[in-house]
């Protein structure tokens, strides 16, 4: 995987013969009348009770989690442990530019998935040149690369890698993608700012550090 | 053939001419039909007690249903959930402009109803989620034709889970046709036998989507500055109105921003209804491919209910199930066998029945998978549709449910619920439906 950026059975069944109510027309009727009450309570028994199945989509993400190597320098958190199709996934990148920062990102799975990818956003205001000031990430294969066979560890590693090596071919924040590309030592120094914080040309950042 | 029902399919003078195609077929062995299988008024009696559902009464929809009821169908019913917009009457010939807002399957119904003596349609007009088992149970087949993967997905799932092998009644097959332009598929689905729409699912050719960093940076086309408004200019200026793409002040103001930002990029071509068609992803549907297509499923319909002629799906498995239709460089169509996954999650592993103990705690039924032969599962996540009983595999999930373990399993599922048991050395999850000892 490379990395970028961007019927009836008969009217009286076999239990009415054995007890014997079964006998003549009136029996008949007798028992009709009761299946049918019978009948009745069991639909609306059926009705009441309805067991919803468990969806594709839940499946696959059970899967997609019993799967998932988070290591240490991330963790998960989920709102509600019953809805696992919505969490945050922390990540703390304990190497590169971003090292010490933490940085959190909803995902949002629906019934589509695997077909449609997850929804993943950045959930703090952060200088990146992949990642907006809204917090959209581009990430290819979480819009224009994602295949039904991706999980959601290939994600994982995919955000994992953007706070390695941030691209400045494909920006999503312009200004951070020129810093990087004109003056790597600067931008790294706007990063511990914007990690901190502070500004940088003129947008204050939220602070990230841990 | 009864002849009440003769009467019913007879012209207004009492002949059958309209039907001199229909009786010709029925009346002849067909060349790879069952040499028992029933010819003349015996298979007519065949086709008119079959009922039949179709879902969706768009553009596959209107043909689908004029095309089952010049077929000789005459009980067939009908969902959608959907309203006559002024754009669908091009295509969708069973509505008329004083039909715009009002529910398409039951106009569909009745229009079909007036033009076609003795067939009888019933409509509902809502979503296929509202139905449930005992209402599929009472068809022999469905015929899809649908614009969405997620209701394919969801018809294909109920059907399959449907299936109770000791009853041969519970299969329902699954004619689906779906178009997209000048392409189109027809295929014929036998539940548990054949692949399934699950299995199917990496067919779908994504939707061609343009890299986040274009749009928000070099735009080279009006789609381009479009969607641009549409994804990243409306959650920073309007994050706390969803956006509604029916509502026209919405689509308004996404044209205008559109058109700002081309303008700024000297790009030409952005206008309200490409706005429309980007926004809500329009693709161009054509009558003809619909016709095609249509009349592919509703052969696959007659076969089953007559008998002749073999079905695209048989024998399984190893049938051509699935035919492609190309028409946008001269006309193309490949058929072929799309094969069973044993690793789907729908139809690659059914749900087995257990009998459980209520009182059990959670922690034993956890225990008790690494004893169970076909199972032998050392770490077992398990849920419910509703409830994360316990996922071993995420510490903070673990941590969570872990309160659970305690738990009697009475307290935490219901007398026949499904649940569904993954573990990372499995390829697929296994369900089982609980049923409680008493």
């Amino acid at each position: 995987m490379v990395y970028g950026t961007c019927g009836l059975e008969s009217l009286c069944g076999p239990g009415q013969h054995q007890n014997q109510r079964c006998s003549g027309i009136l029996g008949t009727l007798l028992t009709l009348s009761q299946k049918q009450q019978q009948q009745q309570a069991e639909n609306a028994a059926g009705a009441a009770g309805k067991k919803k199945k468990v969806t594709a989509a839940q499946l696959r993400v059970q899967k997609d989690l019993s799967e998932l190597s988070l290591g240490s320098t991330m963790k998960t958190d989920f709102p509600n442990p019953d809805d696992i199709l919505n969490f945050t996934l922390t990540i703390d990148p304990d190497e590169g530019m971003y090292k010490g920062g933490s940085f959190s990102f909803s995902f949002a799975i629906n019934q589509n998935f695997p077909h449609d990818p997850p929804k993943v956003k950045c959930k703090e205001k952060i200088y990146h040149p992949n990642i907006d000031l809204e917090g959209n990430v581009c990430l290819n294969i979480l819009r224009e690369d994602w295949k039904p066979v991706l999980n959601l560890n290939a994600v994982i590693v995919g955000l994992q890698f953007l706070f390695l090596e941030p691209n400045a071919s494909d920006p999503l924040n312009k200004e951070a993608a020129e810093d990087l590309k004109t003056n790597r030592e600067g931008f790294k120094r706007n990063v511990r700012s914007a990690m901190g914080g502070g500004g940088v040309r003129g947008e204050t950042f939220q602070r990230v550090l841990k | 053939m009864d002849e009440t029902t003769v009467a019913d399919m007879a012209n207004g003078d009492g002949s059958r001419i309209k039907w001199k195609f229909l009786d010709r077929i029925v009346s002849r062995q067909g060349p790879f039909a069952d040499p028992d299988n029933p010819i003349g008024e015996q298979a007519l009696q065949m086709l008119s007690s079959v009922k039949v559902l179709v879902i969706g009464a768009g553009g596959l929809g209107c043909e689908i249903l004029k095309n089952l009821a010049l077929s000789g169908f005459t009980d067939i019913h009908v969902i959608d959930m959907d309203t006559i917009d002024v754009s669908n009457l091009n295509r969708q010939f069973l509505f008329r402009q004083a039909d715009v807002g009002k529910h398409k399957a039951e106009v569909a119904a009745r229009f079909v109803e007036s033009r076609v003596r003795g067939v009888k349609i019933t409509p509902y007009c809502g979503k296929i989620q509202d139905k449930d088992e005992d209402y599929y149970m009472q068809f022999a087949f469905v015929v899809c034709g649908l614009d969405s993967i997620e209701a394919r997905r969801w018809i294909n799932a109920t059907l399959v889970g449907m299936v109770d092998e000791e009853n041969p009644d519970s299969l329902k097959p699954l004619i689906d046709g779906g178009t997209e332009g000048f392409k189109g598929q027809s295929k014929v689905i036998l539940p548990t036998m054949t692949s399934c729409i699950e299995c199917q699912l990496d067919l779908h050719a994504p939707r061609a989507a343009v890299p986040l960093c274009t749009l928000a940076t070099i735009p080279r086309q009006p789609q381009h500055c479009i969607e641009w408004a549409h994804i990243i200019a409306w959650d920073e200026e309007r994050k706390d109105i969803t956006l509604d793409n029916d509502d026209p002040e919405h689509i308004t103001w996404l044209y205008q921003k559109a058109l700002k930002r081309a303008e700024d990029f000297d790009i030409p071509g952005v206008t309200y209804s490409m706005t429309q068609g980007v926004v809500k992803n329009i693709i161009p549907a054509i009558a003809s491919t619909n016709a095609i297509i249509a009349a592919s499923c509703c052969n696959e319909a007659f076969k089953f209910a007559t008998g002749s002629n073999p079905s695209l799906a048989y024998p399984p498995p190893d049938a051509n199930n699935y035919m492609t239709y190309s028409g946008d460089d001269s006309i193309y169509t490949y058929t072929f066998t799309h094969e069973k996954k044993d690793d789907c999650p729908v139809c690659g592993n059914l749900a087995k029945t257990m009998e459980i103990d209520p009182s059990w705690t959670l922690q034993e039924f956890v225990e008790s998978f690494a004893e169970r032969p076909e199972a032998q599962l050392k770490k077992p996540s398990i849920r419910s549709e509703a409830k994360t009983l316990y996922m071993q595999s995420i510490a903070s999930l673990e941590e969570q449910t872990r309160p659970n373990l305690a738990k009697k399993l009475s307290e935490l599922v219901s007398d026949g619920e499904e649940i569904a048991v993954s573990d990372p050395a499995l390829q697929i999850s296994f369900k089982y439906k609980l049923v409680f000892k008493s």
